[in-house]
């Protein structure tokens, strides 16, 4: 931590609420280096011998314990490509935070892909936190591209909440998932952009297994002349349970493209779909503003609600 | 006080225009109970909306406490002191009912206070203080929810647009005592119902019928009620009109 500068702290703060040294687990990275590690009796954090990324080992029956994965660059132009594996024993119960903070002040763009793995054993249940943050005025475009594949053993169940709300220029998330039986995965996703923004969200979803399920839910706002892309796919390959919902709000002149769609491979598959993309209810902003706020007020309060 | 003068409201229906509101004059007393009734198409919701300004006068003039407000806007009325409850109570995803009571008071209410103010309107404060003001509430929930961010607002002009509108019987009942409550409680506030049933009528101090966008006639419950006891504009909820 000490070795991070204002900018470097800020970032992190906006991505992982962190103030100071989380407790447990944790490897901060800045521009392209590990600042920080710290592992503990049941977290290990190994660097992979080709220097691509860390594995992230939960031994079995872990519980209550966290793993803070932070990324920060403040340095224009930088590029990189990150590889995080998190190999999460059977019976444990721990909660993961990622994200990543770009701040980019420079005419170069600033990347990160960040490709994160999870094997999620049997019984074993993760929270898995992610922002995303960017900052900086500078011409450079603040570029994110995360990849996130998730495998998940009997009875397994992950929450995932990714959260992008401010100052992103361009990301593609793909996230693909494959459930075994009984295993249960939960995404809940927020999204705002604004200015030339661009955001591309895919989901791919295979319920292999009886009993496992899946929600999938995206809450987007789109704003200027930003523009939205969610593509969910959940395949039910078994007897399962898949939903998947795209609620968004749209202003100025965003645009906003919805493709839920739903693959049932089994006659036991119960899929359901649901996509609504619209502009504030004129009726909304009036209530508030009989409430005493402005229309631009209450439009905050809306947007804000909306993606809380 | 409210004072309405020469107003008149207008609106385009199929390329012509009508008038809704016809040259209407109404002074409403300060800290009285005012039912206003009448048939369906009358004007009444319509006044209801001029006078907390979601509609904008064709002409007239709108005084409240001797100050013309005919130009000010929403939030403007708001800040002085006007509160509005909608007929249809509208539905927010994301926002709870402790963020609505907490924009209402326009200070960050304790969780205590804003269970207080949903006591009030008959709700089970725990119940209701984190749920969220979407599709999963019925419509006597919302309407009750409505009301307590009236009350939340702390208004001195309260403006209740056919509150019974799409509640049960049920509901109606607490509904009427919600209204009851309002009109003994010590907080001197001027309340202006639009209402056709006859138990909100029974509790006003004045009744105002408008029909064809004027005022057809106005005095007091006495002078009134017995006139149009068993007409369209007095219902009984139990019976229907009658």
């Amino acid at each position: 931590m000490n070795q991070m500068d204002a900018v470097q702290q800020r970032l992190l703060q906006e991505v992982a609420d962190l103030h100071d040294i989380p407790e447990g687990a944790y490897n901060l990275r800045a521009n392209g280096v590990s600042v920080g590690r710290q592992t503990t009796a049941h977290i290990d954090i190994q660097s992979k011998a080709d220097g691509s990324g860390i594995d992230i080992r939960v031994k079995a029956g872990t519980k209550n314990e966290s793993v803070h994965i932070p990324v920060v660059l403040s340095e224009s132009g930088l590029k990189e490509t990150v590889y995080n594996d998190f190999y999460i024993e059977e019976d444990c119960d721990v909660l993961i935070v990622a994200g990543c903070g770009i701040h980019n002040c420079g005419e170069q763009d600033s990347q990160h892909d960040g490709v994160h793995r999870f094997f999620i054993g049997k019984n074993a249940k993760i929270r898995y936190v992610e922002k995303h943050y960017g900052s900086g005025e500078g011409e450079g475009q603040r570029i994110l591209n995360p990849v996130t594949e998730v495998y998940m053993e009997e009875n397994a169940t992950a929450e995932m909440e990714m959260v992008q709300i401010k100052g992103v220029d361009s990301t593609q998330r793909t996230t693909l998932a494959k459930l075994d039986a009984g295993a249960k995965l939960v995404v809940r996703e927020r999204l705002m952009t604004h200015n030339q923004q661009q955001a591309l969200s895919i989901y791919k979803v295979e319920l292999n297994g009886d009993g496992s399920s899946a929600d999938v839910v995206s809450r987007s706002v789109a704003r200027d002349q930003s523009y939205q892309k969610f593509d969910a796919c959940i395949l039910g390959n078994a007897a399962c349970s898949g939903h998947t919902e795209c609620d968004s709000i749209i202003m100025d002149q965003g645009r906003i493209l919805a493709v839920p769609s739903l693959e049932a491979n089994s006659v036991d598959a119960a899929l359901v779909h649901e996509a609504a993309i619209g502009k504030i209810a004129g009726e909304q902003l009036i209530k508030l503003m009989t409430l005493g706020l402005t229309e631009a007020e209450a439009e905050e309060q809306i947007i804000n609600g909306f993606l809380k | 006080m409210l004072e309405l003068k020469s107003l008149t409201f207008s609106a385009e229906t199929d390329g012509q225009s009508v008038d809704i509101i016809r040259n209407l004059n109404l002074e409403i007393q300060d800290h009285q109970f005012v039912v206003i009734t009448g048939p369906n198409g009358g004007g009444k919701s319509t006044l209801a909306k001029l006078i907390a300004g979601i509609e904008s006068v064709t002409s007239g003039q709108i005084l409240y406490n001797g100050e013309d407000i005919t130009e000010k806007s929403i939030t403007d009325r708001a800040k002085m002191g006007i509160g509005f409850a909608f007929q249809q109570p509208v539905r927010f995803k994301g926002l709870t009912v402790l963020d609505l009571l907490r924009i209402a008071a326009g200070k960050k209410l304790t969780v205590s206070e804003a269970c207080q103010y949903l006591s009030e309107v008959g709700l089970c404060a725990k119940d209701y203080i984190s749920r969220e003001i979407n599709a999963s509430l019925s419509g006597g929930e919302l309407k009750r929810i409505e009301i307590a961010t009236v009350l939340a607002r702390d208004v001195e002009l309260a403006v209740f647009d056919e509150p019974e509108a799409g509640i049960d019987l049920w509901s109606f009942n607490n509904l009427i005592r919600i209204f009851e409550k309002l009109r003994n409680s010590d907080k001197k506030r001027t309340v202006i119902v639009i209402s056709h049933q006859e138990r909100i009528l029974n509790i006003a101090d004045r009744i105002v019928v408008i029909a064809d966008g004027q005022v057809m006639k106005q005095g007091t419950k006495d002078e009134i009620l017995p006139e149009i006891i068993g007409t369209t504009y007095a219902q009984n909820m139990c019976r229907g009109a009658e």
